[in-house]
């Protein structure tokens, strides 16, 4: 029965059925503590939402500011400039960044995702996996610089030089962690009703897994392997005894050189943003925006490419 | 899994006539998970292309005996049975037996729907790709599509992801991706219970039809499901007497005898609905 209904209804029988309903308590008011702690509380959390974005919209907005300036056709194809030179670019560091973290990528991207496998297919309280578990968590929280001490004592000197290869193996180190946890908790969430969909087809493990689970996983995969791209792109500590700087193309006649000092978007950023020279500060700032760009490029292509394997 | 010494069990009661056309024969004297004793002396046969009910209350076991038939079982830690469980005569718990070539003969259909994250075709393409089939996958998958009666409503998007189905579609689905492969006999986990009536009674059409080709076994809460479809009828019960909850066997036979003239006080009283 409607209000109305309701109403006509009470003027026949001479009844009031919204007798002891006090109207007015119905309606929203400003005063009442319930509207006012509302508010309150409402405005509160947008509050804070708006000073978390804060730093990051800041940094973009200088990057851009200051970086987008110098943003140019040649800062991509040419060498760093000497000081007091103007012009010249860091085309030498975009392309030793991105072998650096090529190089970085396959060395950690198959023992990392074939860890998670393992992981993902032990009990949760098998012994060495919580082992596993536990020191790629504490490497998650590794000091970047101890990673470059590492590769330093174990590639440097042993090579005898700086190198991409060491520089790789530094941020291959800071990258494990991270794409092993996110490949065992990914598999994990794939759900053990399709796990035993296949088993129950007749799938061996080795097929369940590479044809239902790792399928199905791989968004998660994918994204933790782009996170730990992103992380790798932007470290500096543990380059600057590993790959070094080079004021040269990392190639020479055609090949590319692994074993030489290697030049990095990082390190370069770092070098010149501590000198006194306008071009080279400008330069770092240039370089900077450039980084966040392929950071975000590789953001993007990961999220399309796991996007386009679930349907 | 462990295996004890296979036990000497008395001979399964009179099935019928047709005692050769016994397809899967299993015999459980004792079922374990770890310490708990989850099924006792149950022994049911299945019979060639006939449909076989195993019906009873929650927490009988008869999920448990329906996955020993395709040794699903084996996922459980903590698994080990007494007893054998013999496909076309052959244990299948025998020393020698990989139960992964067990369960390409004895196909599953589960309780929820199950489709692989992919395309339609995929799944149904799935178990012939396991077999490394090597003819015209094309046509087999257009094949177990139609004999699952799903053909008509997804021939045009076969790209299209298997979630995107409803229910009863994705359940048919699973019926299908079972079916692509030629199992002899397809298992059953309570396959209609997240359906609606509509799409249930699509499902129990549908396994009428396939009777004919398959050997059917499945699991049913629902006794007017077991009634409208099954031809053989087991009853099963749980025994809390020694203090745990242990399924057992408390009756077998046709459907038509179990649900019009149980001779147990059991079966009588839940055919009835007099069990609280």
């Amino acid at each position: 029965m409607s209000a109305h209904d309701a109403a006509q209804n009470s003027l026949r029988t001479g009844l009031d059925p919204f007798r002891g309903i006090n109207f007015p308590e119905l309606e929203k008011s400003i005063m009442r503590p319930r509207t006012l702690t509302s508010l309150l509380l409402s405005a509160l959390v947008t509050g804070m939402c708006l000073l978390a974005l804060v730093p990051l919209f800041s940094v973009v907005w200088m990057l851009l500011w200051r970086g987008g300036r110098k943003l140019s056709l040649e800062i991509f194809t040419q060498l760093p400039p000497a000081p007091l030179e103007t012009g010249g670019g860091f085309g030498n560091a975009i392309v030793g960044t991105l072998i650096i973290l090529a190089l970085a990528t396959l060395i950690s991207a198959p023992v990392g995702i074939l860890s998670g496998v393992f992981l993902s297919q032990t009990e949760k309280e098998n012994r060495f996996a919580q082992a596993v578990r536990f020191g790629a968590k504490v490497l998650t929280g590794f000091p970047s610089i101890l990673a470059g001490v590492f590769a330093y004592g174990a590639v440097v000197l042993l090579t005898g030089g700086f190198s991409a290869v060491a520089g790789a193996i530094a941020l291959a180190v800071l990258m494990l962690p991270t794409i092993l946890l996110t490949a065992e908790e990914a598999i994990r969430m794939v759900p053990s009703k399709m796990r035993e969909a296949a088993i129950g087809m007749g799938a061996t493990p080795t097929q369940t897994m590479a044809m239902v689970l790792l399928p199905t996983a791989l968004p998660g995969i994918l994204t933790g392997l782009m996170l730990a791209i992103a992380r790798g792109a932007g470290e500096t500590a543990p380059l600057l005894f590993t790959a070094l700087f080079s004021n040269y193309w990392p190639f020479q006649g055609g090949n590319f050189d692994l074993m030489q000092p290697t030049a990095s978007m990082a390190v370069l950023i770092f070098n010149f943003a501590g000198m006194p020279f306008q071009n080279q500060i400008e330069m770092a700032w240039a370089a900077a925006l450039v980084l966040v760009l392929i950071v975000l490029a590789a953001n993007i292509i990961g999220q399309a490419l796991s996007r386009r394997q679930i349907q | 899994m462990k295996r004890e010494p296979d036990f000497q069990y008395p001979q399964p009661p009179a099935s019928g006539p047709a005692g050769d056309s016994v397809v899967i024969d299993c015999h459980i004297a004792e079922l374990y998970y770890n310490t708990f004793k989850a099924v006792r002396d149950t022994a049911i046969p299945v019979h060639s292309n006939k449909i076989t009910a195993l019906i009873g209350p929650s927490g009988c076991g008869k999920s448990t005996v329906l996955r020993c038939f395709n040794r699903m079982n084996d996922l459980v830690r903590g698994f080990r049975f007494r007893g054998h469980v013999r496909f076309r005569g052959m244990d299948i718990y025998g020393a020698t037996i990989d139960p992964v070539a067990v369960r390409r003969y004895i196909g599953m259909v589960f309780q929820q729907p199950n489709p692989f994250a992919t395309s339609i075709y995929n799944n149904v393409a799935f178990g012939l790709r396991l077999n490394k089939y090597r003819g015209d996958l094309r046509a087999r998958v257009e094949e177990a599509l139609k004999r699952a009666a799903l053909w008509d409503e997804v021939k045009d998007k076969l790209r299209d992801s298997g979630l995107s189905l409803s229910g009863g579609q994705q359940q048919r689905l699973c019926i299908a991706r079972a079916v692509a492969t030629e199992p002899e006999v397809l298992l059953m986990d309570e396959p209609c219970s997240a359906l609606d009536p509509i799409a249930t009674r699509h499902i129990e059409d549908l396994m009428k039809e396939l009777k004919r080709r398959y050997t059917i076994a499945i699991v049913t809460h629902n006794l007017q499901q077991a009634r409208r479809i099954a031809d053989k009828t087991a009853f099963l019960y749980v025994d809390t007497s020694a203090g745990g909850r242990t399924g057992y066997l408390v009756e077998y036979g046709d459907s038509h005898q179990i649900f019009n003239n149980p001779r147990e006080k059991y079966t009588q009283d839940y055919i009835r609905g007099e069990f609280s």
